[in-house]
């Protein structure tokens, strides 16, 4: 499955992040794994494949079936020393763990003055296009980016995806990792030699451009960069910015790519409205109104409940509607 | 008061089956049978009740520990007294009164050992008490200074949780840490730690909480070091334990597969002895337990709630002549021979702290806001750094008052000259 050379591994996104945890899991024997399915079965889509056969049932749990149980639970192993990393099955089923998430994990820190550090990572598999039913394609970040004291990031290749992951499981803060499951079986290069030392609440831009900055994250980097192929090939130079961390945002990279193209296009599968393209659209404007060529465009769901997957298609922002906003921006 | 008898105390006109015909009366309308005994070791005069299981677990106790015991208990109601006034002086703006539940908490609180770890809920000020925690710092949540009045780490005691039940899963979790941490222990071949023990409260009214049920359900899958101890007492701020429960609440654990036990919450020494049992329980690996104390809050809900609108006199009436610390005086000077004068050197005593507690609670003040930038998250973050920014700017674009030094100082110096 795997072809290695001495530091360099080309796999997918969801060994990538099988192989994260396992070193976490080997580095720190405080590290344990808590979801439903994801001992014997090894999760529903197999990211904690073998981890139960090699770390034993007691670090890698098969929880009851109750998701603020696994959230409510892992606060107070956190409380007691442990880094408990949480598999949340799917997007749609976090709610349930909401309250936990919101009242509780995202505010102990602060709710203690500083006193009780909660360092729990909720794995969650997010996005749509993957044809499934309801309660399983949603993207609901933008809930918990109006949340202070989480942390959101989200990886768009297997190499983020073996870093982050790590990154998250020893970050102080609760770090909320949304998994693009369209793309668990996107294939990359990992470096296992990467020196962890960059933060994972960065931006990269994983294209250069001039003329506008095409701001994208998890399931949409890589249409993000169809886009910009498409574009270039209309005679248009597109920057392609791959957000990687929601919460915090690294403005500084985006206002510096905006200072330099003048535009702006987000594109995410959230809806819309109140969505993390707004927070972006608005502060860049702040930041970046003497260097804005037209006003920061935005696409992606609508204001609907996740449509039935036939639908999905029309729904989930792809190449070409990403291109129509970016065609809007150039008509200012 | 009878099925029958309605809210005013008036027979023969409540329909049988208004939830609050039955409430508050320890009798609980369940439609199948699980009969639990209420385990009692003073009767309501305070004589010496005979029980062979929980008896011998304060067998130790002697005239002074007994004292002792009834001194944290008055001490506790004159304190939750002070600050019930405070709140109607204004001083804060809202508490929640412990009166009549101050043998559930002094007697549950002091079978804690020096390892276990405390979850309260919200209204646990005599166990916050009996944690150590200094009563002139205690209020400072609710006097709106701080987030939390004391810190966990140092008190081996979470802080307040007002989202109902929402602690319970945290004790349960913690519990598993405890249980994890012998397991790694063993696996590195190093010896077991010393045993600890997880003491979580909540109420009947929060034992309908979702979260309360997940928490039963994993503690007894991952046979954690728990005893859940619940305060029933007998109304959720207007709704009456019978809307929450047909059974009583301890009959609930064995359905999760261990053992629940019903005590007379009014009782200090039968609390204690069963608290002391089920912590020894779950310290030897034998968890989880469950506790429901049968209690009354003879107050209200909070100092915002009018208890005329839901219960009756008579209710409250019979609640009060169950009154914790009469049963326990009536201890004291029955069995023990305490004198008067012994009762009138108490409450000089008490008074005197009251009064340099006061003192010491009106002290306080609040911190500037700016602190809250420091505790949103362990690490550094961009966003906060920039808003607090934003904050210090706007609170330095004042001129300073003559006598006072503004808020958010630290970065008004620097803006000024900025200015200048």
């Amino acid at each position: 499955m795997s072809e290695t050379t001495e530091s360099t591994l080309r796999t997918t996104m969801a060994k990538a992040l099988n192989l994260g945890m396992r070193r976490a899991l080997t580095d720190d024997p405080k590290v344990l794994l808590m979801g439903e399915d994801i001992g014997s079965l090894g999760g529903v889509y197999r990211v904690t494949e073998g981890l139960k056969g090699d770390f034993g049932a007691h670090r890698v749990r098969d929880t009851p079936l109750g998701e603020a149980g696994i959230v409510g639970t892992a606060i107070g192993m956190a409380m007691r020393g442990y880094r408990p990393v949480c598999e949340i099955q799917f997007d749609g089923f976090t709610y349930p763990a909401f309250n936990q998430i919101t009242t509780q994990l995202a505010k102990m820190h602060a709710r203690s003055d500083g006193d009780v550090q909660v360092p729990v990572t909720i794995r969650i598999p997010s996005g749509g296009v993957i044809g499934s039913i309801e309660h399983h394609s949603e993207s609901p970040e933008a809930l918990f980016a109006h949340t202070a004291g989480v942390r959101i990031v989200t990886p768009s290749t297997p190499q983020d995806a073996y870093w982050m992951i790590q990154q998250s499981i020893s970050s102080q803060d609760p770090v909320i990792f949304f998994e693009p499951k369209r793309r668990y079986w996107l294939r990359g290069q990992v470096d296992l030699l990467r020196p962890t030392s960059e933060s994972p609440f960065t931006a990269h831009v994983v294209r250069e451009g001039e003329e506008l900055t095409l701001v994208a994250w998890g399931p949409l980097v890589p249409v993000a960069l169809a886009v910009a192929e498409a574009a270039f090939e209309d005679g248009h130079s597109v920057e392609v910015v791959d957000l990687r961390s929601l919460s915090p945002i690294d403005f500084d990279t985006l206002e510096a790519s905006v200072n330099r193209t003048g535009r702006m296009v987000v594109a995410h599968e959230a809806p819309v409205f109140g969505g993390l393209g707004a927070e972006i659209a608005s502060r860049i404007t702040d930041r970046c109104f003497y260097s804005l060529e037209a006003p920061v465009q935005r696409v992606g769901g609508y204001h609907l409940p996740y449509p039935p997957a036939g639908m999905e298609e029309n729904y989930v922002p792809d190449l070409d509607r990403i291109l129509d906003a970016v065609e809007r921006a150039f008509a200012y | 008061m009878t099925p029958t008898e309605n809210i005013s105390g008036e027979p023969g006109t409540a329909d049988p089956r208004d939830a609050r015909a039955t409430a508050g009366v320890g009798e609980h309308p369940a439609t199948v049978e699980c009969a639990l005994p209420v385990v009692r070791l003073l009767d309501q005069d305070g004589r010496r009740l005979q029980d062979d299981r929980f008896g011998p677990w304060v067998e130790d106790l002697d005239d002074d520990a007994v004292a002792q015991i009834y001194r944290s208990m008055l001490r506790s109601r004159r304190l939750d007294e002070m600050a019930t006034s405070l709140q109607r002086q204004g001083q804060m703006a809202l508490w929640p009164p412990l009166r009549g539940q101050e043998a559930a908490q002094v007697g549950s609180a002091r079978a804690v050992g020096e390892r276990d770890f405390v979850f309260p809920s919200y209204r646990e000020h005599a166990v916050i008490l009996e944690r150590g925690i200094p009563a002139g710092q205690m209020m400072s949540q609710f006097r709106g200074h701080k987030a939390s009045s004391w810190k966990p780490s140092e008190t081996r005691t979470h802080v307040y949780s007002l989202v109902l039940g929402s602690q319970v899963p945290h004790a349960v979790g913690y519990a598993m840490g405890i249980d994890q941490d012998r397991r790694l222990a063993e696996d590195a071949g190093e010896p077991a730690p010393a045993e600890e023990a997880v003491l979580v409260y909540f109420g009947d009214g929060s034992s309908t909480q979702g979260e309360v049920h997940e928490s039963m359900v994993f503690a007894a899958s991952y046979d954690a070091p728990v005893v859940f101890f619940v305060q029933n007492n007998q109304w959720a701020i207007s709704v009456p334990f019978s809307t929450q429960s047909r059974v009583p609440l301890a009959a609930r654990a064995a359905g999760y597969g261990f053992e629940g036990v019903r005590v007379d919450g009014n009782d200090p020494l039968a609390v204690l002895a069963v608290t002391r049992w089920a912590m020894a329980e779950a310290r030897q690996g034998r968890g989880p337990v469950m506790i429901e104390a049968e209690t009354f809050r003879l107050g209200a809900h909070t100092t915002a709630d009018d208890p005329t609108k839901y219960r009756s006199t008579a209710e409250e009436q019979r609640w009060a002549a169950r009154d914790p610390l009469l049963r326990t005086r009536a201890l004291l000077e029955g069995e023990y021979g305490v004198g008067q004068q012994w009762f009138d050197e108490l409450e000089e005593e008490t008074t005197a702290w009251i009064k340099s507690t006061r003192t010491e609670i009106l002290a306080g003040r609040p911190e500037d806001l700016e602190q809250r930038f420091d505790v949103a998250y362990a690490a550094e973050h961009p966003l906060v750094d920039e808003e607090r920014q934003w904050y210090l700017d706007y609170q330095s674009s004042f001129l300073p008052d003559h006598d006072e030094t503004p808020a958010g100082s630290a970065g008004h110096d620097a803006a000024q000259e900025d200015r200048a």
